[in-house]
């Protein structure tokens, strides 16, 4: 085992998530500490122009697997591909984002390299030559810290939380990465379609600013508020379980414990009570702002700037004011 | 169609957490348990598929201390057929380490018949997203996460994966495994008539040898209460006040 960080910088549609500059630059910190390089992992179609890149956030090399049998995530290919990097580069440590893919893959590296994993970080410490990582665990509500040990581990880390520094000018050494598939068990799992996301739309897990609507909008036809909101912040739109539920919004906007985890610079939390559930999603985010008729709302003990009020006159007269800022420089 | 389902006794969502004497794990006495909610999806979706087939057995596999027999009656009330039970000493310390849960219940799995294998996506306590995947990884089976759709024929299924908004359509042969996600399908509350068949239905209990985890819990610690000094006004009239604090303190604006 050397001192090498491997990092799977995913991307999507050909193009770099935000979540794989942060595993590159968080991989070039650790290799700063083990006193190795940070080698990143691309795998897709039409990524090789690109690859070099990632210099800017860190990579020293960029190995490349490409071709259609890479276009669309495939577990069991993503997995043959990362093991021929690890027998290549023999690193201490793999990091990929904790994105949808990334929970799906690392499992299976880990379980294929027989190293511990860790999911869903929010710090990496490296002490005398022991990796100890930090995760939030039982809903958010408290953090583990995990002795790695001095072995290689798999680690995937939350996106939005270990921050990109902003890219240099270097670029990574670019390589072609052989692989050898792993028996038959890829041909047993086929892709049949995608069906994409609408388009343009930043997804929960990597959006900025999020704007969630709870059952005080009373009524799918009034989400048009909390959309007119986000649309001028560039936010993306999420919702309490008691509006999903109700088949008001999509299951895929669900912020809480059984939906999605969240981590945005600015969370806008609008006639949603803040039931612990809830708050299990989204109690990371950088800053939290809650809007709503009950000032006894368990949502305001989490928010750091808060409004009593009624959304329908507060959030589109919130809507205006951005408006006029934003015009106004 | 038989299925296997591997469930999770949990501390209840609503579980207020306090950090144990050792540090290291939370304080168990006065925490209510539950299947692990992702679980309950992944125990209809069994049903479903041998309500479908019109034939099959449906087992509950868990691994955990002796009360996890209770997590797996719930199971068995709404509709399982068996339960398997591998139970853990208080010296086992798989606690947090999701890879040796894995090596555990593949090891039993690996005896077992099936043709679906399903888990939950995570399980709401240690949050790893990984026993799935790493059970499947290690019994080379296909494996499909984030199952928002199901459909199973002889020999094969095809499984909706939900991503970031794109809806993945994939075929896989059978045996394979599954991972549950919410909207999934509307898990069965357990009739009066499935509970007390429940309690005759067989569960079978293996002493698990005491294992040792590759990795190690060195500090369970709460979160920092958010920073006191935070800002509350009232109606609109508050608005440039926020606006305000949003570009001046907050910078994100
Ligand atoms: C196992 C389990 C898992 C769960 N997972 C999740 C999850 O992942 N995500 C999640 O969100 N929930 C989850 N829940 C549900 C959770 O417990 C709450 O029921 C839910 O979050 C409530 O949604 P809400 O805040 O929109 O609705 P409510 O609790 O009904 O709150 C509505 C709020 O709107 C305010 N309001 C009403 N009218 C106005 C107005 N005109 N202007 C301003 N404010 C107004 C009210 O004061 C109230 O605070 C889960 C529950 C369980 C048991
Ligand atoms: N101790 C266990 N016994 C049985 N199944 C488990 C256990 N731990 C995790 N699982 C299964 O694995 C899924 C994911 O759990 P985790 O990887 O711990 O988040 C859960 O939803 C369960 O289906």
């Amino acid at each position: 085992m050397g001192n090498d960080i491997l990092a799977f910088a995913e991307q999507r549609g050909g193009t770099f998530k935000k979540a794989a500059h942060e595993v590159v630059n968080e991989g070039k910190r650790l290799a700063a500490r083990t006193g190795g390089r940070c080698i990143a992992v691309v795998l897709g179609q039409g990524v090789l122009a690109g690859a070099g890149r990632l210099g800017a956030y860190g990579a020293s090399a960029a190995w490349v697997a490409e071709g259609p049998a890479y276009a669309t995530y495939h577990g069991e290919t993503y997995l043959a591909a990362m093991a021929a990097a690890v027998a290549r580069a023999e690193p201490r440590a793999i990091l990929l984002a904790a994105s949808a893919n990334g929970k799906d893959l690392a499992p299976r590296l880990a379980a294929h390299l027989d190293a511990p994993l860790a999911s869903d970080l929010t710090g990496i410490e490296w002490t005398n030559g022991r990796l100890v990582v930090r995760r939030p665990v039982y809903a958010g509500k408290a953090t583990a810290r995990v002795d790695m040990g001095t072995g290689r581990a798999v680690l995937s880390l939350r996106p939005n939380v270990f921050t990109a520094e902003a890219p240099n000018g270097a670029s990574a050494a670019v390589e072609p990465l052989a692989v050898t598939p792993l028996g038959g068990v890829a041909a047993r799992t086929r892709i049949l379609g995608v069906e994409p996301a609408p388009r343009g739309k930043v997804d929960l897990t990597e959006a900025d600013f999020i704007v969630s609507g709870g059952r005080g909008l009373k009524g799918p036809e009034n989400f048009h508020v909390i959309e007119g909101l986000a649309e001028v912040m560039g936010a993306t739109v999420g919702a309490s379980r008691a509006v999903v539920d109700a088949g008001w919004r999509p299951h895929s906007e669900q912020v809480g414990q059984t939906g999605k985890t969240v981590s945005p610079t600015l969370y806008l939390a609008c006639g949603i009570s803040g039931a612990i559930q809830h708050l299990a999603g989204m109690s990371s985010s950088k800053w939290i702002v809650a809007i709503n008729k009950d000032p006894e709302a368990p949502i305001f003990k989490v928010a750091d700037y808060g409004i009593v009020g009624d959304l329908f006159e507060v959030v589109p007269a919130l809507a205006t004011a951005l408006r006029a800022a934003r015009s106004g420089g | 169609m038989d299925s296997v389902v591997c469930v999770k006794r949990v501390p209840d969502t609503e579980t207020k957490v306090q950090v144990g004497p050792d540090g290291r794990r939370i304080q168990a006495s006065g925490v209510n348990h539950v299947l692990n909610p992702y679980d309950e999806y992944a125990v209809e979706a069994c049903l479903q598929a041998r309500e479908k087939a019109g034939s099959g057995e449906v087992t509950v596999l868990s691994l955990g201390p002796a009360e996890a027999a209770q997590t797996i009656r719930q199971a068995l009330a709404m509709g399982a057929d068996r339960g398997v039970l591998l139970k853990t000493d208080p010296a086992c310390d798989y606690y947090m380490d999701p890879l040796s849960v894995a090596h555990a219940l593949a090891a039993r799995l690996k005896t077992m018949r099936l043709d679906l294998l399903w888990f939950g996506k995570l399980a709401i306590d240690d949050q790893s997203y990984a026993v799935g995947p790493a059970v499947a990884t290690l019994l080379g089976l296909p494996c499909v996460t984030e199952v928002a759709e199901f459909a199973a024929l002889p020999g094969r299924a095809t499984a909706t994966r939900v991503v970031e908004g794109d809806r993945v359509r994939m075929e896989v042969d059978l045996p394979a495994v599954f991972c549950a996600s919410k909207g999934l399908n509307e898990p069965r509350f357990a009739s009066l008539k499935g509970i007390m068949s429940a309690k005759k239905k067989p569960l079978e209990t293996v002493d698990l040898a005491q294992g040792t985890a590759r990795v190690e819990v060195v500090a369970l610690e709460l979160p920092p209460a958010r920073q006191a000094g935070r800002w509350i006004g009232k109606g609109v009239e508050a608005v440039p006040e926020l606006v305000r604090r949003l570009r001046e303190e907050a910078k994100v604006l």
